[in-house]
């Protein structure tokens, strides 16, 4: 067992009880709402913040344990962290901001920077190892961070929304990028993320959190399809299916989703539901996927409504309240779904 | 030396004794009013102290008040516009540089002085003369030699045949000088009579003998620019040849004369 | 409105300095520069300058970092002793001295023993520069300290560096305009030192008369011109040195 935590702690009027075990070499996505604690666990995990009650054991050693008066710092506990801001040195290069770690565990300055070079090679920025971070792009510095995390070896990597600070688009490469790399490495990895989107393209398993609490954990399917709260029932309103690709096609059950891009191997589709169309006719338009159902379920979600389709392809769709009224749709009533290849985004499962 | 002081004291002190009103005239006593700055040289502190309670009762229209300082910062003042009325220098050669200003009036000299070696009470270093304020373990200290007590100062080394002294420190005036010795940081300092004096018990005096002593002259004057000159001139006056005269010889000043 | 005031406020300063210069003589200037004692009091200036902003730094950066990230019982009256010296009348500062560590002083009195002489000598002016200009070094940088983003300290723990090294390899770069800034007015303060220097460490040619005291002296002594030419002299190396810095800073 990589981590094995029982934590708990309070700041202020929040508090966190949790238990997590990590196994070694795994990859787990802590997701929950802005304020749920993750970044507190984090915290306690890389040992900023000390647990009040608990144990926090990291590859078979006690780091915290406040019955026995054990606590480990975080500069002697070989955890990784990539921040939410990324948090890199200003007034370091990119190179030096990587061989920090290396220096301050004894390494000679050019020993560092030969081995900060070769990480900043393997993630894609060696040309910019002498770039201050101010002259970095958001993508950019994702990758010098993740670069010098690993450049201490952890046996534990955590990493904290580490998308969130890009823009939509970059956010995809990256995402993408940070699947290759991580994949690569050997030790346990920690996502903390409120985008569902992360969790389930990056982790294997999924920890929910809400309001310093764990609700739900288990593999991504197994959690979403049986949600437990509303939030992870919200969750579970983005489409997502598993399933084959075989180029532009991927084989989820019976039913086929047309994608725009070719993938193979088993990959996992998500339909945004604002993606989805209902007709009450078969439309005969561009969209390659076009599904019969019945509608099971209509929620009001702010100011949009929600509507179930079940069928033998189940898919939520978001649509006005207006739209309701337009086509008269009512529980029971037949529709159909339709659904552009270009909105399918697929990601390697 | 000291015989001379005594003297000089006993003059001092039988005048006062003999009478208690000071022999001003009337119409002296009549012009001084109104307000009136006295810039004075801050040996002349107690002794001008002194003349102000002196005549709050005989001239009780006059709004007297005191800028005490070295000399040469007051000349400087002076110069650049300060409002005096009055000047008393303790040299002439602070004086000079009004006069050849063209800012004063014909001074008169009022008083003159001499110096003595001040101490810690008990001589703890057992200083007889200048000779020993330049043995090392000595700290001495001087006033500066732009401040006339600090140029007297250093005539008398050379009329004793002594080298030029070395002060650990130079001050701006005898009173900060004085200061020097009372807080313990000096061993040895050179003011005037008249400043042993005033410290009372504070101080030790050791002579310096007349022969390597230098005597001080005092002048003052009124600054023609002063708004209240009538005022200024009777202050002179009184000074020079009225209750001034007690005043200050009742400090150990010796006369013009 | 506003730009009137600030022209006012402009003026100021440069018509002080507009009539130094404009009294000056220019023709005397060289004899008195060259002379033994101008040179000896501006030398004495610099180095008793330097050596108070580096006393400053050294004691006052530690100081800085504790009043910023140390919570302690009487941490504000710790903060309002330490600013003292800026709001005191320099001569009463060198009063304080004096009592503190002079030869009869609380402290002093011991100091005397083991043959450290602070009155009268380079080392007591000095201390009295110090004195009065530290707490512009130490203001300048505890609100440094304090609004520094703490999480750079966090990262840098997590990359396996002591509270030692993150303070000297992350919190001190990262505050090091405001350092600088600091250092800079605090030699300033102690180049202008007059007050606490007199009254402390006395007026001694090539021992304490820094120049602030020479230009003193010289202006009521025979040589009145000489005191404009030193103040002069005075401003012209502050500037420089001002002018230089704040332009370096703004360039890295």
């Amino acid at each position: 067992m990589s981590v094995d935590a029982h934590i708990r702690v309070t700041r202020g009027s929040f508090s966190l009880d949790v238990e997590l075990q990590v196994a070694d070499g795994e990859m787990l996505a802590v997701l929950g709402p802005n304020g749920s604690g993750k970044t507190t666990l984090l915290r306690t995990l890389s040992g900023l913040l000390a647990i009040d009650h608990g144990c926090i054991s990291i590859d078979g050693k006690i780091v915290d344990n406040p019955a026995t008066d054990t606590f480990v710092p975080p500069e002697e506990r070989a955890v990784g962290v990539v921040f939410q801001d990324y948090l890199l040195f200003e007034h370091l290069s990119a190179l030096d901001n990587v061989a920090f770690g290396l220096r301050e565990r004894g390494a000679a300055r050019s020993a560092a920077r030969e081995r900060a070079r070769a990480l900043l090679t393997e993630v894609g920025v060696d040309v910019h190892q002498a770039a201050r971070p101010s002259e970095l792009s958001g993508g950019q510095a994702q990758r010098v961070a993740l670069a010098r995390a690993l450049a201490i070896q952890p046996t534990l990597l955590l990493l904290d929304e580490p998308l969130a600070a890009l823009d939509v688009q970059t956010r995809v490469d990256t995402r993408r990028h940070l699947r290759a790399v991580l994949a690569r490495f050997a030790g346990t990895r920690i996502l903390v993320t409120h985008d569902p989107i992360d969790a389930f393209t990056l982790a294997d398993r999924l920890l929910i959190v809400e309001q310093g609490r764990l609700v739900q954990q288990g593999r991504t399917d197994e959690v979403l399809n049986n949600p437990r709260t509303a939030y992870v029932a919200e969750l579970a309103g983005v489409n997502l299916y598993r399933g084959r690709a075989d180029g532009g096609e991927i084989h989820v059950g019976s039913e086929v989703i047309v994608a725009a891009d070719a993938h193979a191997g088993e990959v996992i589709a998500i339909v945004p539901p604002h993606a989805v169309v209902l007709h009450r006719v078969r439309p005969e338009g561009s969209a390659r996927n076009v599904w019969p159902g019945t509608i099971a379920g209509i929620e009001r979600a702010g100011s949009r409504v929600r509507v179930r389709v079940a069928g033998t392809m189940s898919i939520i769709a978001e649509v006005t309240p207006a739209a309701i009224g337009a086509l008269g749709l009512i529980e029971g009533s037949q529709v159909w779904a339709a659904v552009k290849a270009t909105e399918v985004e697929v990601h390697p499962a | 030396m000291v015989c001379f002081v005594l003297i000089a004291a006993a003059c001092g002190s039988s005048t006062k004794s003999s009478g208690s009103s000071p022999p001003t005239t009337p119409t002296t006593t009549s012009k001084l009013s109104g307000a009136l700055n006295v810039f004075a040289a801050a040996s002349l502190t107690e002794a001008f102290k002194d003349e102000k309670t002196a005549l709050a009762s005989s001239a009780s229209g006059l709004s007297l008040t005191y800028n005490f300082a070295g000399s040469q910062a007051l000349v400087t003042q002076i110069k650049s516009g300060a409002p005096a009325d009055v000047f008393a220098s303790a040299d002439q050669k602070n004086m000079k540089k009004l006069v050849d200003a063209g800012l004063v009036e014909t001074p008169k000299t009022f008083a003159r002085n001499t110096l003595e070696i001040a101490v810690a009470p008990g001589n703890p270093k057992h200083i007889t003369g200048l000779a020993d304020l330049e043995k090392s373990g000595v700290i001495l200290v001087l006033e500066d030699a732009s401040v006339p007590a600090g140029n007297y100062a250093r005539q008398a080394f050379t009329k004793a045949g002594l080298p030029a002294p070395k002060p650990a420190s130079n001050e701006l005036d005898v009173k900060a000088t004085l200061v020097k010795l009372t807080s313990g940081e000096a061993d040895a300092v050179i003011v005037y009579v008249t400043d042993v004096n005033a410290a009372g018990s504070k101080v030790e005096g050791v002579d310096i003998p007349d022969s390597q002593n230098v005597i001080a002259t005092y002048p003052i004057a009124a600054i023609k620019a002063s708004k209240n000159l009538t005022a200024a001139e009777a202050f002179v006056d009184e000074i020079v040849s009225g209750s001034g005269q007690q005043a200050l010889q009742a400090r150990g000043f010796l006369p013009p004369s | 409105m506003v730009v009137v005031g600030a022209v006012l406020a402009a003026l100021f300063f440069v018509v002080p300095l507009v009539g130094l210069v404009w009294r000056a003589p220019w023709s005397s200037s060289w004899k008195v520069l060259s002379s033994a004692e101008a040179r000896a009091a501006l030398r004495l200036s610099l180095e008793t300058s330097v050596a108070a902003t580096a006393l400053a730094v050294v004691f006052g950066v530690p100081l800085a970092w504790m009043q910023a990230r140390v919570s302690y019982p009487g941490r504000s009256i710790v903060r309002a002793v330490t600013l003292l010296p800026m709001v005191l009348p320099p001569v009463v500062g060198g009063v304080a001295l004096l009592l503190a560590l002079g030869r009869n002083g609380l402290v002093g009195q011991y100091l005397d023993r083991v043959g450290v002489h602070l009155p009268f000598h380079v080392a007591g002016a000095v201390v009295a520069e110090t004195f009065v200009s530290m707490p512009f070094l130490v203001l300048t940088v505890e609100a440094a300290f304090r609004s520094a983003d703490q999480r750079f300290e966090d990262a840098a723990r997590t990359l396996g560096a002591t509270r030692f090294s993150v303070f000297r390899r992350v919190t001190l770069p990262m505050i090091r305009p405001s350092l600088i800034a600091g250092a800079v007015l605090c030699w300033a303060r102690a180049l202008g030192e007059f007050g606490a220097t007199i009254t402390f460490a006395g007026n001694s040619q090539g021992k304490t008369q820094t120049l602030p005291l020479f230009v003193y002296v010289t202006l009521e002594g025979a040589n009145s011109d000489a005191a404009i030419v030193l103040s002069l002299v005075l401003v012209v190396v502050s500037l420089v040195v001002l002018v230089s810095v704040y332009r370096w800073l703004g360039t890295s």
